[in-house]
């Protein structure tokens, strides 16, 4: 079963960038982390996102042409910051990697991933 | 009641036979059998669905053959015979599924390798697995409440939705969304290794039922609610067959018992609220209370210290004392400073400063009150102000706490035990008197 982690933070607090105090210490605990998720056999992919003034929005409405907009799909002091998409046996694990991810705080969202294989045997995204 | 809306006496005692049988059957066999089949087929949702129909089914069944002398291996093999057919009658749909449109098969085909062949001895701990599912911490709290009631309690729908005032629709669809939460998110019917986490989830639910119990906010008609408070505490038994060496299982347990052991004195004839100091401990339930102090006893001895022991404990100490007035008051304040340091809050805080008052006088019982942040809203701050305040000769201030304590309160029960103390301390009523 596939699970989407999504990691959403204050950016407000900016984390530690390449030659502050405590970058190295960091960006070491994230790379342990993601080597830990795929010694365990359970990483399909992750990524980390620039910060949200970097997004632009897409709204799709019916019969008219797309608009497009500055900035995150959603003002919020928190944003999506990253995420890891895993294939772990059941929600329990699924929350146990949740919980191991090296923030000092934000918010992950664990969220089941739902596929239909298609007609190649990749798999895509439900229509819901 | 007129002869003519009378039923014939032998039906009558028929359908009630069988209906006890049923409530029985319902509340002590079904959590288990529902736990067995789920464990054993890996689904919930279907497993609740079979144990339903089943009990559906035996009170068409039993009215006319009888009540079975087994209930519970009955129900477990009409249950059983169910699911083995549903599932059936699924893998021959998926097979005529598969043949006309295989791009439709989902990708976690939910083991299809599945044995339907059940050995019904093995029990093991599918209940406890199934208390733990239903307490998941992925659950909303009302969720793991109605659904531990539903799916471990036995009760149906309808009855929890009697007992917390919702609608039976309400509560149908969150027990539906949570059944599907359970299969879309692969909630896991396993015993975590952490089960001391998962426990503390699970006595969480227990006390918030037993406390609807206990106090029935939302009963309009009473006081207590005899029925949950005593579903809380068969529900707790069974967690301490599930897990015996844990201390707070167990202070839970005692904490229930000594406090069911009073219900019956905590209304009057009238169904007025009346407080501890004025009941009559004579008419406490003597056996209960002899109960609630053995399985306080040894979970004592049981390493570790909580909440749930600590209160029990507080219990006990009130149920010790032969009249009001010998209450160990001392021992209580040190009860409660303990529970302060592991489980602050201002509701401990102001369980603290009333035994305080009783120690210590109630100017020194105030102070503590009026110290405690975030009580504004929560009517029994009011109310104990207006007891102290009442008690330290300040009548006028008295009545002022208790009116706001009125404002908030909602049972009517203590709204009456509140209007009554305006009564009792407002100055023109003695005035009258004197």
């Amino acid at each position: 079963m596939q699970y989407l982690l999504t990691i959403t933070v204050d950016e407000s607090v900016p984390g530690p960038q390449p030659g502050d105090e405590g970058f190295d210490e960091a960006a070491a605990a994230w790379a342990g982390y993601g080597k830990a998720l795929a010694a365990a056999g359970v990483l399909i992919e992750g990524a980390s996102l620039t910060p949200s003034g970097s997004a632009t929005t897409v709204r799709l409405t019916l019969g008219h042409s797309p608009t497009v907009t500055d900035g995150p799909y959603v003002e919020a002091k928190e944003q999506l910051a990253g995420y890891y998409r895993i294939d772990a046996p059941d929600l329990d694990a699924a929350l146990d990697w949740a919980g191991r991810i090296p923030l000092p705080f934000g918010v992950v969202e664990v969220r089941p991933v739902a596929l239909f294989a298609a007609d190649d045997g990749t798999p895509t995204p439900a229509q819901s | 009641m007129t002869g003519r809306r009378r039923r014939p006496s032998r039906d009558r005692a028929v359908t009630d036979t069988v209906g006890a049988a049923i409530t029985q059957v319902a509340r002590e066999e079904s959590g288990r059998v529902l736990a067995l089949l789920a464990a054993r087929f890996d689904d919930v949702d279907l497993a609740d669905d079979c144990v339903q129909d089943a009990l559906l089914q035996a009170v068409e069944t039993w009215s006319t053959h009888g009540v079975p002398d087994n209930p519970a291996a009955w129900l477990y093999a009409v249950s059983r015979n169910r699911m083995i057919d549903q599932l059936r009658r699924r893998a021959a749909s998926r097979r005529r599924l598969a043949a006309s449109a295989s791009e439709l098969i989902p990708e976690s085909d939910p083991r299809p390798g599945t044995p339907l062949v059940v050995d019904d001895r093995e029990i093991g701990d599918e209940r406890l697995r199934l208390i733990l599912l239903c307490c998941h911490p992925a659950l909303d709290r009302e969720t793991q409440i109605a659904l531990t009631l539903r799916l471990v309690g036995g009760l149906s729908t309808a009855e929890i939705a009697a007992a917390f005032l919702v609608s039976e629709s309400t509560l149908a669809q969150r027990i539906v969304r949570a059944k599907r939460k359970i299969r879309d998110a692969r909630i896991p019917l396993t015993i975590p290794d952490d089960l001391d986490g998962r426990v503390g989830a699970v006595l969480g639910v227990l006390y918030l039922i037993f406390n609807e119990g206990y106090l029935a906010r939302r009963s309009p008609s009473s006081l207590v609610r005899v029925d949950l408070a005593d579903e809380a505490i068969r529900l707790s038994w069974q967690l301490v067959d599930l897990v015996p060496d844990d201390g707070e299982v167990r202070g839970l347990l005692a904490l229930e018992l000594f406090h069911r052991a009073r219900f019956v004195t905590r209304t009057d004839v009238a169904g007025d609220l009346v407080v501890l100091e004025d009941q009559d401990r004579s008419l406490w339930d003597a056996t209960m209370i002899d109960s609630a102090r053995e399985v306080l006893g040894r979970a004592v001895t049981l390493p570790g210290v909580g909440v749930y022991r600590i209160q029990a404990l507080i219990a006990a100490v009130h149920m010790r004392a032969a009249t009001s007035a010998e209450t160990d008051w001392p021992v209580i304040v040190d009860l409660y400073r303990m529970l302060e340091r592991i489980d602050p809050g201002p509701v401990v805080a102001l369980n603290h400063a009333i035994a305080v008052a009783m120690v210590d006088g109630p100017e020194r019982g105030l102070h503590l009150l009026d110290a405690i942040d975030g009580l504004v809203d929560y009517h029994l701050w009011h109310a104990a102000r207006g007891e102290l305040l009442a008690r330290s000769g300040d009548l006028g201030g008295a009545v002022a706490a208790f009116g706001r304590a009125l404002e908030l309160a909602e049972n009517p029960a203590e709204r009456r035990h509140l209007r009554r103390r305006i009564d009792q301390c407002s100055p023109s009523e003695t005035d009258v008197e004197e």
